[in-house]
């Protein structure tokens, strides 16, 4: 039992950011009709932020320490980080420590730019061409971003811890009555989970209750009819990207404490969120969600050791497995809806 | 000429030419030369360049004529070196049988992914072939790891069977694969003045099979199979209701197609006997999409010369690094060269990759027929000046 | 016993009734119109002879043989041909070529490995595929890129590429559908010329008054998803109970 609950929950923060990723690229697809292969890219950017922000709040530069001399003898010289002096070392040292959530505040409005600047400069123009060019384009402009994040930052993944007081485990047998120490849970992923949870349900509120989500979903469902009634459809499209940029950036910036962000993880987990938006069911968001988590968790049991000892090796191909049975029987996948890329 | 119109013909006549003549081509530099780092002409990269030449001709059947894009054609390339590997460490050490049962080992696994995959078309092909071909290279890196070596890869050993050759073998040393006792290793160099020019048989193996691979797409291409592949490309509605049947055709082209990487797999095997699962990592099946496009999809010739543009850099261009360039621009002003070569760096070097994303990106939005379709653009741009030309001085109107 | 039997046939969309009762019969040789306003099931019906539809009840049996469940290539196989509303046509490929192709469904079935061969060496198949350009006055657009027609042009080498299976049965959707008065009259001679000179039977599924009553030898009026009225042109003309169908609409143009 514990064990269920254990993996459960590992599931859910692989699961969170698959279904974030997912839930971008399904907006994307079903406004615009575009598979976007740079959303990865846009995750990663994402990551990046968090990166970015905590080397901006660490910009330091180098004082004589009068009360301290080195072992020559002379006032020692030591790297003092501009915000110190600003701040006070103690809420300079806070606002370090939680450089990662602040990251929230930067990369919300750089992808968004980043995403209305992508529509509005590149994939406008093509959304007449054929889907294989749209694909292309898009591969290929990940392939720019990454080696331009690659210049700047090397190849290597750059660490980007949270903040102290949320790198503790969660205990969370104790809260169910188990023994204490059973079912731990580092308690950055159960924030990462909360996150995505909030992120998801602000879109989902989004489109639900606004007037503006209101003709982004008419749009998804018949684009030609909504732009007739004289509505510019155009325009709001362009903002419904620069928010899925924001949300595969969000996702990027909270996932960096969970793995050091590196410049091809973009890629790694787009290849899986693609698959996530085929097994939910093309341009449907609720079967995006839905197949990020199931996926996410069914992977986190595929890797138990009573699993693995069974069936070596099998957590990494479980996702593409359950894939191809679900298209072979359900070749829409669990939501999609009929008449979306049909053919 | 062997069953092609004249145009072809000589396509084929100047292929032939270049692959026969690729050591001394490449080669144009004395070898103590400041610019002998740009030679080319080692059977390593000369190799890489025929036999990723055979992989995109391969894709360019299946993407070129159909418009079916392939994300996961390195699973056959891989595929197909694991098929001759193992041919050769259970078999022969002669390459022969272990490239023909690696074709038809891809040709048979790509039935398969086809199968599944051509249930759908578009964007939802694209993205189950990159499904299946990750879920190969998961299978390979660590699931089937003793079939495929795991992460370590697969390669021949000392205590390998060898069924037909396994006695013959000197004991103590790994047989290198070889064509009935001539080992693909074998190379001459030969020398004019400060020249030197390497011919490789692994290299002229591997030329052959490009040669017939290239062939073959020409006649496919010419073919009623061909035409009704492009007519698929064009209007599949249409050839529906033309009493055609999709599917079939589109099966027996993703095979074929799958075979030629898996043809092209066999030979990476056969030149050095070692399979690893990164042979089918996404990139790789990303990098041969890159090779086609940028030389120019859907033409006969543009594929191989992507092929070898990309290997040319990725080998070549890769290794110019900052001092170089400061070499190269010292002639400037001392902070004049500093900017120029701070300018440039990052689009070279390590940095190629950057320019490569770029150019393709360019290619897509303005050149959809590659570099092939510019070459043809720039000759067509001079051809109407000259008629042009001619026909002010005859006094005619223009047409 | 008509060349093409629809029996009882009923289709139903979720709350609608797209076709019910539908009884029809197109006898050989003829040129039958199937006429209605909007929205009274002639797509549906359309598509259900065509086999991207099955309808929930009834039979549709062309030669005797039934068409229900088959697949587009299947049912043109066996001998029916059909015209787009929007001429399909292979826009990538040269008009030659596109000419060749329903030759070589004609010769050689649903599907024919033949990978190897020289198109341009298949000597019978070029003479058919140009034979029939001369028969459609396009020789001189042998080479043109298909795309680059106009619409008149495509629609007349749409015809052509269907005629070159010799079909038995003709289907034309709308044929005139958004072409100009003399593109729509060129249509009309044609398909006048075409049921004239070949044991042909045609279908059409048509709109424009006009075009119906210049060439069709009998008409069914669909109205509701049901047959109204089969008769011949003239007595159609006027009959109250088209008048009725269409209301506002009149008849004649």
């Amino acid at each position: 039992m514990d064990a269920i609950i254990l993996q459960t929950l590992n599931g859910l923060d692989k699961g969170s950011a698959y279904a974030l990723i997912a839930l971008g690229l399904t907006l994307i697809f079903g406004t615009l009709g575009v598979v976007n292969f740079a959303h990865g890219a846009l995750f990663m950017i994402g990551a990046f932020c968090a990166v970015t922000l905590q080397k901006i709040l660490t910009l330091s530069h180098t004082v004589i320490d009068e009360t301290r001399t080195d072992f020559l003898g002379n006032p020692m010289k030591v790297d003092v980080p501009y915000i110190y002096e600003w701040f006070g070392e103690s809420t300079g040292n806070a606002i370090i420590d939680w450089s990662v959530p602040l990251a929230i505040i930067l990369a919300i409005p750089v992808m968004i730019v980043l995403g209305v600047v992508m529509e509005r400069g590149l994939i406008k123009h093509f959304y007449k061409r054929p889907h294989a060019d749209q694909i292309l384009v898009t591969f290929g402009l990940a392939i720019v971003l990454q080696e331009i994040v690659k210049y700047f930052y090397g190849a290597n993944p750059i660490p980007a811890p949270a903040p102290d007081a949320l790198d503790g485990v969660f205990d969370f047998g104790a809260m169910l009555g188990f023994d204490a120490n059973t079912i731990t849970y580092p308690l950055w992923r159960l924030v990462y989970f909360l996150f995505s949870a909030v992120i998801i349900c602000a879109v989902f509120a989004f489109l639900q209750f606004t007037t503006f989500g209101m003709v982004v979903r008419a749009g998804m469902a018949d684009r030609e009819t909504v732009g007739l009634l004289g509505i510019n459809i155009d325009k709001r499209f362009t903002i419904m990207f620069g928010i899925a940029a924001a949300v595969a950036g969000l996702a990027g910036v909270m996932y960096a404490p969970i793995n050091s962000p590196n410049y091809h993880m973009g890629m790694d987990f787009l290849v899986i969120s693609f698959v996530v938006v085929v097994v939910g069911g093309m341009g449907s968001l609720p079967g995006a969600v839905l197949a990020g988590f199931v996926l996410g968790i069914l992977e986190a049991f595929a890797s138990m050791t009573v699993v693995t000892d069974f069936f070596p090796g099998i957590n990494n191909i479980v996702i593409y497995l359950v894939a191809v049975l679900i298209l072979l029987t359900r070749p829409r996948g669990l939501l999609g809806r009929k008449g979306v890329m049909e053919d | 000429m062997l069953g092609l119109n004249a145009k072809d013909f000589r396509l084929l006549l100047l292929v032939t030419i270049l692959v026969v003549f690729a050591p001394v081509f490449l080669n144009p530099f004395p070898v103590d030369s400041a610019m002998a780092q740009f030679n080319a002409g080692y059977p390593d990269l000369m190799q890489r360049f025929v036999i990723f030449g055979i992989f995109a001709i391969g894709f360019n059947i299946l993407f070129g004529l159909t418009g079916y894009l392939s994300f996961g054609h390195a699973a056959f390339l891989g595929t197909g070196s694991y098929a001759a590997v193992w041919m050769l460490k259970l078999l022969t050490i002669n390459v022969l049988p272990a490239i023909l049962v690696s074709t038809i080992v891809a040709g048979l696994f790509a039935l398969l992914i086809g199968f599944v995959s051509l249930r759908r078309s578009g964007i939802y092909f694209s993205i189950l072939t990159l499904a299946f071909a990750q879920m190969a290279f998961a299978l390979a890196a660590s699931v089937l790891t003793s079939l495929t070596g795991g992460e370590t890869g697969l390669q021949t050993a000392l205590s390998d069977p060898r069924i037909l050759d396994g006695a013959a073998a000197v004991a103590g040393n790994i047989p290198a694969p070889s064509l009935f006792g001539y080992e693909m290793r074998a190379t001459t160099t030969m020398r004019f003045g400060d020249w030197a020019f390497t011919l490789n048989l692994g290299y002229y193996l591997a030329g052959a099979f490009m040669l017939a691979a290239f062939y073959l797409s020409i006649r496919i291409t010419r073919s009623p199979f061909g035409m009704m592949l492009r007519a698929i490309k064009s209007n599949q509605q249409r050839l529906n209701y033309t009493g055609l049947n999709t599917k079939p055709y589109m099966l027996a082209c993703f095979v074929i197609s799958g075979m030629y990487a898996g043809l092209a797999g066999g030979l990476m095997a056969a030149m050095d006997p070692l399979a690893g699962a990164e042979r089918m990592f996404w990139t790789a099946s990303g990098e041969v999409v890159v090779m086609t496009i940028l030389g120019g999809v859907g033409t006969l010739i543009g594929p191989v010369l992507g092929a070898g543009l990309i290997k040319y850099m990725e080998n070549i261009v890769s290794k110019i690094n900052e001092a170089t360039l400061h070499s190269w621009f010292a002639f400037l002003p001392d902070g004049m060269e500093d900017a120029v070569v701070a300018l440039i760096y990052p689009f070279i070097g390590k940095g190629w990759n950057l320019t490569l994303g770029i150019v393709f990106m360019l290619v897509v939005i303005f050149l959809p027929g590659g570099l092939v379709q510019g070459g043809q653009k720039i000759a067509g741009l001079f051809r109407r000046k000259k008629s042009a030309e001619a026909s002010t001085k005859a006094q005619t109107p223009a047409e | 016993m008509g060349i093409l039997e629809i029996k009882n046939v009923g289709k139903r969309f979720g709350g609608l009734q797209a076709l019910s009762d539908v009884n029809l019969s197109v006898a050989e040789g003829s040129v039958h119109a199937i006429i209605g306003p909007n929205g009274a099931g002639k797509s549906t019906l359309l598509n259900c002879l065509v086999g991207k539809l099955i309808p929930d009840t009834g039979s549709v049996t062309f030669e005797g043989q039934s068409v229900l469940g088959r697949k587009p290539y299947e049912i043109n196989q066996m001998g029916i041909s059909r015209v787009f509303q929007t001429p399909e046509i292979f826009g990538d490929l040269s008009v030659m070529e596109n000419m060749m192709i329903p030759c070589f469904a004609k010769r050689d079935g649903a599907f024919e490995l033949n990978a190897y061969g020289s198109m341009m060496k298949d000597k019978e198949i070029i003479e058919r595929a140009e034979h029939m350009l001369d028969d459609m006055n396009m020789a001189d657009k042998r080479d043109m890129h298909a795309a680059s027609m106009s619409r008149g042009d495509k629609r007349r080498l749409e015809i052509g590429m269907c005629l070159a299976q010799e079909p038995r049965l003709l289907l034309l959707d709308e044929p005139t559908a958004g072409m100009a008065r003399a593109d729509t009259n060129n249509t009309i001679d044609l398909l006048k010329h075409i049921s004239a000179t070949r044991p042909i039977t045609i279908a059409i599924i048509e709109h424009d008054m006009h075009v119906v009553f210049s060439l069709a030898e009998r008409i069914t009026v669909l109205a509701q998803g049901t047959p109204l009225v089969e008769d011949t042109p003239d007595n159609i003309k006027g009959h109250p109970k088209v008048r009725e169908a269409y209301l506002g609409e009149s008849s004649g143009h």
